[in-house]
């Protein structure tokens, strides 16, 4: 089990990570709990170009996320994620 | 947009019944199937939110259906979510269906939950069951009905079907009257602050008996404004204040976690716990990619992405414009074969001169201009719902998002300012998804700038006549100017009227669907008919009163220079001699074009005493390439119409703002002609 903790925007394609903590506002805080993004949940990088924003999946929704949110998102990536 | 009473929806309905969800879930289609054409659109008092009703008659009882905003959940964060809890909170609808997202259960079960526990009197409509067989998932909606305690119907939305049983569902439900509320345990110490602030609510016998006393203690914990402010009569609001700074202080310090994080990660545990008894996946859904992903590995690569935008764009116009076209050549000969026969035949009976004047030049004619923009602005809407439908929209403002946010905006802007293209007056109320004042503000203050189809009529004409083998190019360089223009402005904005940090860019994209024709219809003929309803009346009131002001004072050759008209435009022709446009004609041609930009045309053909059909052979005598090419350029940045005027006061809320926009766009209208005609002059093109 790697236990790497890095930034989402960090997060390669295809990767697989938990969310673990938020460095925001609470407005901030609120959108992405609205959104099923809380601490432990599973997110999948569909795509990150590492410019721009992204695209994750939270279990069958898809959500594109802009780079300094994603960047304010602390996950630990989970090992044998592929695509 | 105004209220327009497709038919009067009664208020003395004996059932009541408000349509919650997220977006995307098909709430839509599902008010649609409800209510079909028995709707009325109008706002929500007080705020921006557009407020959208229907009826329906089942089993003798008349049923009104109101249709909330499309919320993720029903805090307080924005005017939507505010909005939607306040009318189940506050109006009591005898029964809220919640339509859900079957393929995408967790997430929109957040909102189900919320419902749940302010005992709003839930069915559920469990939409796009057709879709989960090929996600290969099951749920067994009678297990979840028995975990919720309501009603669940399975809906295809799309398909109609399940929406017989909704209704009769809906109607057994709505006999049940006090509804238990959902008690969802938030842990020990959590709930042990919760009774505390029950307690205080408790002690006010009233405000119990409206309102669940649990849930109004969930929403002062969550430290829910508008609650707060709704208890201020009842209760002793600073001391429960007081009370609820040490709850949370002591809750943050034994739980380290916000007290937000803390309440919705009980939610979310209780909907996972729910989900594992009720879904059964024939397969790990993140084992594999849909093929909604696969389109946006393409759709939304860095290299292709724009291309493939501009592609769908090009499109869209194309199909707009080739399709529309023969459509208006033939409402323009309709209309002047009608005012042709009706003149000679009310003359024939001895009609006198200035009533058949009114009767074909103002009336008949004014009606023709209203009728001539339908096919377009009807085709754009048309597309612009398939785009949105489709779920392109959201990947477009995805594949913008890097380009916005370069100009300090994020995406989302982008979608208000493509809408423009086609009417500036719904991009404005498109700009109520932007979370961010100063996003939206700065949306709202450039999207005139996106030149609309009630704008276009003007290049068609000018430069038809002047550029009529590079006309084609001429009109897209003036959008182009348009766009430029909107990119500098929305940075000067940014940068010394709002300086501020970039919102967040979180938007869903919703997995791709072919849109149903009708539904793309239904949302076509919503926007079309409002703007033809706001186009019509002005455009019809702005001719007539055109035809008024050119016949008086009494006796004056129609629409001469000694007419009021011509006098008001020769008093203020001076201001556009730099322009290379200084006459009374043109001046009074952009007057009124402040009413409705479709009435420049018309008024040059009143002015210029030929009707629209003889214009092109007309200005060739007035007008330049070059003064023309100016005069578009004012045309195209100068005063929005007073239909976006009105929308702009709406969606600011503020004169000051309204003022505003009027004011930069005046004053960078002329000083863009002036530029354009002097530097041409220098150039040699005068």
């Amino acid at each position: 089990m790697d236990t790497s903790v890095l930034s989402l925007g960090f997060l390669q394609t295809g990767r697989e990570a938990v969310i673990k903590d938020f460095n925001g506002g609470r407005n901030f805080h609120q959108r992405l709990l609205d959104l099923g993004l809380v601490r432990g949940i599973k997110v999948r990088v569909i795509k990150n170009d590492m410019t721009g924003p992204l695209i994750i999946s939270i279990g069958e929704g898809r959500l594109a996320i802009g780079r300094g949110m994603a960047l304010k998102i602390i996950v630990k990536e989970v090992n044998g994620s592929c695509l | 947009m105004e209220t327009a009473k497709v038919i009067k929806i009664k208020n003395e309905a004996q059932i009541v019944v408000a349509l919650a969800g997220n977006p995307n879930s098909g709430k839509t289609t599902i008010f649609n199937n409800l209510t079909g054409a028995r709707q009325h659109v109008g706002n929500w008092p007080g705020v921006t939110v557009e407020k959208k009703e229907g009826q329906f008659v089942s089993e003798g009882k008349v049923v009104r259906v109101v249709d909330l905003p499309g919320t993720y959940s029903l805090g307080a964060y924005s005017e939507d979510e505010a909005v939607a809890r306040n009318y189940i909170a506050f109006e009591k609808p005898d029964v809220v269906i919640n339509v859900v997202d079957a393929t995408n259960l967790e997430r929109n079960l957040y909102l189900t939950l919320q419902l749940l526990e302010m005992g709003a009197n839930v069915v559920i409509a469990l939409n796009m069951t057709d879709e989960l067989k090929a996600k290969r998932m099951d749920i067994n909606t009678a297990k979840l009905s028995e975990l919720l305690g309501v009603r669940v119907v399975p809906t295809v939305a799309t398909q109609n079907q399940g929406i017989k049983e909704l209704v009769n569902q809906t109607l057994q439900a709505a006999k049940i009257k006090d509804r238990e509320p959902l008690k969802i345990s938030y842990g020990k110490e959590v709930e042990y602050e919760l009774a505390a602030i029950e307690q205080d609510i408790l002690s006010n016998p009233e405000l119990s008996v409206r309102f669940s006393p649990r849930w109004l203690a969930v929403k002062v914990l969550e430290g829910d404004e508008d609650i707060l402010k709704k208890l201020e009569g009842y209760i002793d609001l600073r001391q429960l204040l007081t009370k609820r700074e040490t709850a949370i202080k002591r809750l943050e310090g034994i739980l380290g976690d916000e007290i937000d994080s803390l309440i919705a990660d009980r939610r979310y545990g209780f909907i996972s716990g729910l989900a594992k008894e009720v879904i059964t996946r024939r397969q790990t859904a993140e084992d594999r990619l849909s093929s909604s992903d696969k389109i946006d590995r393409i759709v939304t690569n860095r290299y292709l992405g724009i291309p493939i935008f501009l592609l769908a764009m090009w499109a869209v116009f194309q199909f707009t414009f080739k399709v529309g076209d023969p459509l208006i050549g033939w409402i323009e000969n309709l209309f002047e074969w009608l005012g042709g026969t009706t003149g000679t035949w009310l003359e024939s009976i001895g009609t006198s001169e200035l009533l058949v004047s009114l009767i074909v030049d103002g009336i008949i004619g004014s009606v023709g201009s209203v009728l001539v923009f339908i096919p377009n602005i009807f085709l754009l809407f048309f597309a612009i719902s398939i785009l949105e439908d489709s779920g392109y929209m959201a990947r477009a403002a995805y594949i913008m998002d890097r380009f916005m946010h370069s100009l300090g905006l994020h995406g989302k802007s982008f979608i208000p300012l493509l809408i423009g293209f086609g009417c500036n007056v719904p991009a404005i109320m498109a700009t109520r998804t932007l979370e961010n004042k100063h996003d939206r503000l700065i949306t709202i203050l450039i999207n005139p700038l996106m030149s609309c189809t009630a704008r276009l009529p003007v290049y068609v004409l000018f430069a038809g006549a002047f550029f009529s083998a590079r006309q084609g190019l001429v009109i897209f360089s003036i959008y182009l100017l348009g766009l430029i223009l909107a990119v500098l402005s929305g940075l000067l904005f940014k940068r010394f009227l709002f300086k501020g940090e970039t919102s967040h860019f979180v938007m869903e994209l919703p997995p791709y669907r072919v849109p149903t024709l009708k539904s793309t219809l239904i949302h076509m003929w919503e926007r079309g008919s409002s703007f033809i309803r706001k186009a019509g009346t002005i455009i019809f009131a702005v001719v007539v009163l055109i035809w008024v002001l050119s016949n008086l004072p009494a006796g004056v050759e129609y629409a001469s220079h000694n007419s009021v008209l011509g006098r008001i435009g020769g008093f203020i022709a001076p201001i556009f001699k730099p322009a290379g446009f200084g006459t009374w004609e043109a001046a009074a041609a952009l007057i009124f074009g402040i009413l409705a930009k479709e009435v420049v045309v018309g008024t040059l053909g009143i002015v210029y005493g030929v009707g629209e059909a003889g214009l092109t052979d007309v200005i060739s005598n007035y007008w330049t390439p070059l003064s023309a090419y100016a005069f578009m350029v004012m045309t195209l940045i100068y005063i929005p119409c007073i239909a976006t005027i009105a929308a702009i006061k709406r969606e600011t809320n503020s004169w000051g703002w309204t003022i505003f926009a009027i004011s930069y766009s005046l004053i960078l209208g002329w000083l863009m002609a002036v530029l354009v005609y002097q530097i041409g002059r220098l150039i040699g093109l005068g």
